[in-house]
């Protein structure tokens, strides 16, 4: 560094060593077509995924765009209330913002008919009852809180249904998650499930 | 060096605002109408590369949510560059040029209309002593005008006369945003908005999408009859500092357009990345072009601005232009950051 000479004031001052400089930007968010007519459909309690013209996975929320084949998904599929968690964990950390009692369960759902889990809670059950593979229903907000939004949904409970068996992607090959024998992939939908796949 | 061509180029119709549409439905038309143009599939895309930024959306990684868009599963060779998209286009020649793959899809994308963008355009400053003032854009391109204008490089009829000639130009072109026909004196009877700015001398707030397919040698040559070949591309960075900086010349232009070998020939179409008026002005002097009479056909970043994505677009459209065999040489600029910081310059040819 080179020699610099401070004026006197500045000598043998404390370094800075934080600055705060706050920053806020407000947008006007647009989901955009395919996921405004999912969340307009579940104001009406009901809950519509999007098919793709090509492939025939159905895609929930729809976010317009299959990404397998990179076409419009514009075909309105509407699917039960019911599906299977495919995956899941036990929260048992508080944390700021959490509006939820320790321990609680979030877990991936594929609804019956789809072929992409959503994320969202479950209850209505021990949080160590909660596996992979159970089958779970919707629980909606009372009718007066219905709104555009997924919190419409309140959580998901357990049906009592028997369990399904769940194929986690990759194993079926033994090779870890996106790993295909042979560099391709398998022919069915990976996600599709023994119960009420469709495609 | 292998030879790289833009062998097509297509655009969605720039416009205010977007009010339905997200990013990655405004993207899925452009995709489809750049690999069809050249009876392409993303099957036969070696590499794809985008230029957005998140700061426009609001959303961390938004540019994930659009790659949907092209179908990135099973997974594709993909990159994204948090700049324009001729950045891009620049790494994906870089790409093409290392010899691992032939063909790439350069795609970018703004929708600025859900912020405020002259604010949303503070963020790109040095984040301790710049940006917490808050200096918008505009105002920063107005102080680039008003020591262009005390040290009578250009005068205010010279900038009316760039936005006239800009805005007349779009009238031609069915994407542009803004398009009119007035006079210079018609124009400097409005009063400053931002002095020494008026509006005419300012670009629209633009949403919009481009895209660009580059192929190398002979996938070039079997796609298209008369490619548009890469014959030289170079770009560089000055200081974010404003103060370290010349605001009145563009040293980064010029070396750039030096490298890229701008003076080799004549040239037939000339499309320069100037938000601003006085910008173009200024470009044009540092590129050795300031009597070039085919400058921004289009109507340029005046008549269309969408971020990150109009520096593409003034490649495309001179891509285009040689492509359909109306300019054998031409020079394209983008610039990227405040009053021109960052520009690169990108010479193309018909004769293969």
């Amino acid at each position: 560094m080179a020699d610099l000479t401070l004026p006197a004031a500045l000598r043998d001052v404390e370094a800075v060593r934080s600055v705060r400089t706050p920053a806020r930007l407000d947008y006007r968010y647009t989901p955009g077509t395919a996921t405004s007519r999912f969340l307009h459909a579940i104001e009406q309690k009901r809950i519509m995924g999007e098919r793709c013209p090509v492939c025939r996975k159905v895609y929930v929320p729809p976010r317009g765009a299959c990404p397998t084949d990179g076409v419009p998904t514009e075909e309105q599929v509407e699917l039960p209330h019911t599906g299977t968690v495919t995956s899941f964990c036990v929260v048992n950390l508080q944390f700021y913002g959490q509006g939820m009692e320790i321990p609680y369960v979030s877990a991936n759902i594929l609804l019956d008919g789809s072929h992409l889990p959503i994320m969202h809670l479950i209850q209505e059950v021990q949080a160590d009852k909660v596996r992979t593979g159970m089958r779970v229903e919707a629980v909606w907000v009372p009718d007066e809180e219905m709104g555009p939004t997924l919190e419409s949904i309140k959580w998901f409970r357990p049906t009592g249904e028997p369990d399904v068996q769940v194929d986690i992607p990759g194993e079926d090959h033994g090779t870890g998650l996106g790993s295909w024998v042979g560099g391709s992939p398998p022919e069915d939908p990976r996600a599709a499930q023994t119960h009420g796949g469709d495609a | 060096m292998r030879d790289v061509a833009v062998i097509s180029f297509a655009q969605s119709a720039h416009v205010r605002s977007e009010e339905d549409r997200n990013e990655v439905e405004m993207l899925m038309p452009v995709v489809g109408d750049v690999l069809g143009k050249v009876d392409m599939t993303m099957a036969d895309i070696g590499f794809t590369c985008s230029g957005s930024t998140d700061y426009l959306a609001g959303q961390a990684f938004s540019f994930v949510m659009t790659l949907d868009g092209v179908g990135p599963w099973p997974p594709i060779q993909e990159s994204h560059v948090e700049m324009d998209g001729a950045w891009a286009l620049y790494e994906s020649w870089v790409k093409i040029q290392l010899g691992e793959i032939d063909t790439a899809l350069v795609y970018c994308y703004s929708k600025s209309s859900p912020g405020d963008l002259p604010m949303v355009m503070t963020r790109q400053l040095d984040p301790y002593t710049a940006a917490p003032l808050w200096p918008d854009a505009i105002s920063l391109a107005a102080l680039q005008a008003r020591a262009l204008l005390d040290a009578g490089k250009i005068t205010v009829e010279q900038m009316a006369e760039v936005a006239a000639r800009s805005r007349r130009s779009a009238m031609d072109n069915p994407n542009a945003q803004l398009a009119w026909d007035r006079g210079v004196d018609e124009l400097l009877k409005a009063p400053e908005t931002i002095a020494p700015l008026r509006r005419h001398d300012c670009p629209p707030i633009s949403d919009g999408v481009a895209a660009v397919v580059l192929a190398a040698d002979g996938a070039a040559r079997d796609r298209v009859e008369r490619p548009a070949w890469i014959r030289g591309i170079d770009h560089r960075v000055e200081s974010m500092h404003l103060g370290l900086r010349d605001l009145t010349d563009s040293v980064s232009t010029r070396l750039a357009g030096e490298k890229a070998g701008v003076a080799g020939g004549d040239l037939d179409v000339v499309e320069l990345h100037a938000p601003f008026t006085h910008q173009e002005l200024v470009l044009r002097s540092a590129l050795g072009l300031d009597d070039h009479k085919n400058v921004n056909p289009s109507g340029g970043a005046l008549a269309a601005n969408p971020m990150m994505t109009a520096g593409l677009v003034r490649i495309g459209e001179v891509a285009d232009r040689i492509l359909a065999g109306e300019a054998g040489r031409g020079v394209a600029h983008a610039t990227s950051g405040p009053c021109l910081q960052q520009n690169l310059v990108c010479v193309l040819e018909g004769n293969g």
